[in-house]
């Protein structure tokens, strides 16, 4: 069971796409899995042939229980099986060493024993991993996820698993990233006046989002700040070779999801819009892909349809960076001594400052500013 | 067409974007972004839900005529009768 979210620690097998005695090539679906975050289509890292299914459809397991043994194509046999996709945070728990429980005193963090408290864990029922069993913040955290998982599959309990789950991973981020943030307001009317003529040629089913001009500006402003596209692995944040655009997605009756628009510097911005389409659908309607989730290296949030100029988002781990931006509105702007009604909107950067600063921020911002007066060039 | 298969139409393309929506209770001088906190992508499916039924081709300098039920009906009418005619 593959880590999908950042704070997954189980997920429910619904469906096999494959039986024992199939072929699989990398990069295929697989399973259909249920998170926090809804229904995911869990995809293979190598190729070969499935030699057993070991979960049956139904039953919840913790991340990393092997999902099936698969021989892969120079005749090896994985154990691990499927769902290799890599795990989005550094998150290796050691085995259990003992129970802390009924040996006296408990053994537990004092942190652990704080967020165990909020979230209304019995700290006596948790297994600890730390050294000499001792229950650790990590601990409080599975077992609050495994709670959720097993909770019953009503809406209203989904709802409270997901928000749990968010939750779990932005008290995380808080606790764990020194963020900074910066702001900058960008005229729009160049990109908006662009978007107009273009989509008055465009048939419906192809017409742009201003939105989609916002995600392509980030992608390409992304190469001239490296740092900022990175993800943690272990103790380094790693720049990314791809750009993956976790776009924040709200779904119908609370909550979000984050999945990733693949090389999103590398898209036309046709393209680009026809993924973000697909994207929103799958979001809502269940179908995300297992590396969709695994494998954003930054986000960008827009909340401009709620009617707010200004977001500052909380970095979801183990990326580095989030990009907001707010409601496009009407302002008075100053060109050239005179001043006009523009349209403009405000971008916000959240970056970690184990990474970059903020003058590598303003770098970034300033590149988003330049791309965005020339929207052709997108 | 008549008033009630276009409003018929408008209701399924918008219950196709807000699946959870009591279409049934949808007031008709009420913006549906309001009442159903639609957002800009939603807006769009809505629009190809009436472009794929109906034939109609809705510039987008045209949506803010679409706001409500009573906008939206209206607005198709008379599209569909121009396409007719």
């Amino acid at each position: 069971m593959p880590i999908l979210t950042a704070d997954m620690s189980a997920g429910t097998l619904v469906a096999w796409h494959k039986q024992a005695g199939d072929a699989v090539k990398r990069g295929e679906s697989v399973a259909l899995v249920e998170t926090d975050k809804g229904l995911i289509d869990v995809e293979i890292f190598v190729a070969g042939v499935i030699e057993k299914l070991l979960v049956e459809p139904g039953t919840t397991v913790p991340t990393g229980t092997p999902l099936a043994i698969v021989r892969e194509a120079g005749g090896i046999a994985a154990a691990a099986g499927v769902a290799a996709a890599p795990p989005p945070a550094p998150r290796v728990a050691p085995p259990p060493v003992r129970p802390a429980v009924g040996s006296g005193r408990l053994k537990i963090s004092p942190l652990a024993r704080k967020l165990a408290a909020d979230l209304g864990i019995d700290p006596g029922s948790v297994r600890g991993t730390g050294p000499g069993g001792v229950i650790r913040r990590e601990d409080i955290e599975a077992a609050a996820a495994a709670r959720s998982a097993g909770a019953p599959r009503t809406g209203l309990d989904r709802q409270g698993r997901l928000r749990q789950a968010i939750g779990a991973a932005m008290a995380r981020s808080k606790r764990e990233i020194p963020h900074y943030y910066l702001s900058h307001t960008i005229d729009m009317h160049r990109a908006t006046a662009w978007l107009a003529d273009e989509n008055l040629q465009r048939p419906v089913t192809d017409r742009l989002l201003y939105g989609v001009l916002l995600i392509k500006a980030v992608a390409l402003s992304l190469r001239e700040v490296p740092e900022l596209n990175a993800v943690w692995r272990g103790p380094e944040a790693l720049p990314s070779e791809g750009v993956h655009i976790g776009v924040a997605i709200s779904l119908r009756g609370g909550g979000l999801v984050a999945p990733a628009l693949h090389d999103a510097d590398r898209r036309s911005v046709t393209d680009l819009m026809r993924g973000l389409r697909d994207l929103v659908k799958r979001a809502r309607g269940g179908g995300l892909k297992s590396s969709e989730l695994s494998e954003p290296t930054i986000t960008v949030t827009s909340l401009g349809e709620q009617g707010v100029e200004s977001v500052l988002g909380v970095i979801f781990p183990p990326q580095v960076a989030i990009v907001g931006f707010g409601k496009l509105v009407e302002r008075p702007w100053s060109v050239e001594g005179r001043i006009v009604s523009r349209p403009v909107i405000t971008a916000t950067l959240s970056a970690d400052h184990r990474v970059s600063d903020g003058h590598r921020g303003s770098v970034f911002l300033d590149a988003l500013d330049r791309r965005l007066q020339e929207p052709a060039a997108l | 067409m008549t008033r009630e298969e276009v409003e018929a139409e408008v209701l399924r393309a918008l219950g196709e974007v807000a699946p959870e929506a009591d279409l049934a209770s949808i007031r008709h001088d009420v913006g549906f972004r309001e009442q159903l906190d639609l957002d800009s992508m939603d807006v769009l499916n809505f629009v190809i839900g009436l472009h794929s039924a109906l034939g109609v081709e809705i510039p987008e300098a045209d949506y803010p005529k679409l706001a409500t039920l009573d906008g939206c009906v209206g607005y198709l009418l008379a599209a569909t009768s121009e396409r007719l005619a």
